[in-house]
């Protein structure tokens, strides 16, 4: 069934045991919404030096925006700044592949999950609320702490 | 699917069969359950021809040139607001604008009243007044009017039953109040609003009353006489007729003091470099090239309707929203938000099933064929009132039939086990 495509059973698993949640210090706070649908993330970012130190959210949302909010904890806490940008510019080229792309594994890990996600245009801004947010949070603590 | 009748059900074996789109067959051959009705209606085969022949017969612009072809465009774009001016038991023809959709209808009034002299005029020591429960387009062109007035905006509460609160009407609607705009029937809740009890206190306090009809039109018998109010606003495309067409029916001394909003071809009655005069309303309020062959697909689609009868598809409807909010409840962890009977109630049902996101509601029933509405319905304070994010919407029409509200039933079971 295609839906299996979309709801993979680790992105399940990630909807029913986030990651990371809840709000704990940061350098940078930032809230995004998706306007279509409602979804709201409320995302701090603390850097160490140049590396990440904690991702911490609120958010409410559908299982794919949990989920991903929660991968993205999983995949970026404790990497260098670099090293998460790069992966965050991944997710976003798998995310806009129109499902034409199965993600590179080495890099992405879980979030490759969300392949088939791509496939259905509506939802794509789903899986990616955490990640904008992440990026725009990192760009304000960097600003206000140059690494 | 089941054969269950209900009393008062139209035929929909044979409306179906008008409707074209509702033959397909989606995901893995399951056929279509159309249940986003209140976000736009489906349109019939007799609409669509209409649409086709006037521009494979009869297309050119209208009130200008006197060959064959532009007076043909002429008479069926104006015998289309008779069509309207019928269809909502208007006194005069003259009193039916035809705009682009109920959101410019509502603008357009919201500006009307911007830019009139006493005494109409919204200003600073003037008060609006509108329900938590409206729809986004009967919502911010009263804020954006408030905001470039200094003009006090001010809201109805909603009861928990998902009803208008007026038990501080007349503290609401007072002698300062220039006008009062209230949705006829609410697009998320689905409740259909007491009219008369606002109109009255409006009128003992000389406000002008503007209806939002847009969830009421395709539904029930619509009578602006009835209404007793000065503006009622509606749109094309959730009654059969294409996208692009909306009508504001506004009483004719109102529209012939109020001035006009947008200026263009038209518009005129002559025009040189110093000032310019006005034709008489509708025309007035009409700038521009308007949507000829859409007005002309509403006047189709009003023929449609009016064939079936507007009492009888409030049956038929009526009929099946009894069904659905029964149904409904009995499935585990759903909550109706909204009236939980069919009584005062239009035919859209909003819901949310236990802690499921709407969105992986209806991702999960579109699987099954089944097109329903998730999100906040462009009526966000109403799901803040209800402390909800979004809600998962079903709503009906002349061609939904029992046993597509089986089909709901059993894809939200499905849903419940997929995320269970």
């Amino acid at each position: 069934m295609k839906l299996d495509s979309m709801y993979q059973e680790i992105i399940l698993d990630h909807y029913r045991n986030p990651h990371g949640k809840g709000l704990r210090d940061g350098d940078a706070e930032v809230h995004h919404v998706n306007p279509t649908c409602g979804d709201e993330i409320t995302l701090r970012v603390r850097l160490d030096g140049a590396v990440v130190a904690d991702v911490s959210y609120e958010s409410q949302g559908c299982s794919i925006s949990q989920a991903s909010a929660s991968v993205l904890n999983d995949l970026v806490v404790g990497k260098p700044v670099g090293e998460a940008q790069q992966i965050q510019e991944a997710f976003l080229e798998l995310m806009q592949s129109k499902g034409q792309s199965d993600g590179d594994e080495d890099l992405l890990e879980d979030a490759v999950a969300f392949a088939g996600v791509s496939k259905y245009p509506a939802r794509v801004k789903c899986a990616l609320l955490s990640w904008m947010a992440w990026k725009d949070a990192t760009a304000k603590a960097l600003a206000a702490h140059p690494a | 699917m089941t054969n269950l009748t209900l009393p008062g059900l139209l035929d929909t074996d044979a409306i179906r069969k008008d409707f074209p789109v509702l033959q397909r067959l989606l995901h893995d051959d399951r056929p279509l359950v159309y249940l986003d009705n209140a976000a736009t209606s489906q349109k019939p085969r007799q609409v669509l021809d209409v649409l086709a022949a006037y521009y494979e017969q009869h297309n050119a612009n209208v009130h200008r040139g006197v060959h064959v072809l532009a007076e043909e465009a002429t008479a069926l774009y104006e015998g289309a607001r008779d069509k309207v001016a019928a269809f909502v038991n208007a006194p005069s023809r003259d009193e039916v604008i035809f705009t682009k959709n109920a959101s410019e209808s509502l603008n357009l009034v919201a500006n009307m009243l911007g830019w009139a002299d006493e005494p109409y005029r919204v200003d600073a020591d003037s008060e609006i007044v509108i329900t938590e429960m409206e729809h986004h387009s009967n919502i911010v062109p009263w804020q954006l009017l408030s905001q470039r007035t200094g003009a006090k905006l001010k809201w109805f509460g909603l009861t928990d039953e998902g009803r208008l609160d007026l038990s501080n009407i007349d503290e609401l609607i007072t002698e300062k109040t220039k006008v009062v705009s209230f949705t006829l029937v609410s697009n998320l809740l689905g409740t259909v609003n007491p009219v008369e009890t606002i109109v009255r206190r409006a009128q003992d306090v000389g406000a002008l009353v503007v209806i939002d009809a847009s969830q009421a039109a395709p539904h029930m018998v619509l009578d602006v006489q009835a209404l007793e109010a000065d503006f009622v606003a509606f749109t094309g495309h959730k009654m059969l007729a294409p996208t692009g067409i909306g009508v504001l029916w506004g009483r004719q001394e109102l529209l012939e003091d109020l001035p006009p909003f947008l200026g263009g071809g038209e518009m005129i009655e002559t025009v040189t470099m110093g000032s310019s005069t006005y034709a008489p309303a509708p025309h007035k309020f009409e700038a521009g090239t308007p949507p000829i062959a859409q007005a002309v697909g509403l006047g189709a689609a009003i023929d449609y309707l009016s064939d079936i009868g507007m009492a009888e598809i409030a049956a038929h409807e009526h009929a099946i929203t009894e069904y659905a909010v029964n149904r409904l409840q009995e499935v585990p962890d759903l909550r109706i938000i909204g009236p939980n009977t069919a009584v005062d109630r239009g035919a859209a049902i909003s819901f949310v099933l236990g802690d499921i996101h709407p969105h992986d509601v209806g991702q999960v029933l579109d699987e099954q064929g089944i097109a329903v509405r998730v999100g906040h319905h462009c009526a966000r304070p109403v799901c803040l009132r209800y402390g909800i994010p979004a809600t998962t919407r079903a709503s009906f029409y002349l061609y939904s039939t029992p046993g597509e509200v089986d089909a709901l039933i059993d894809g939200l079971h499905h849903v419940r086990n997929f995320f269970g």
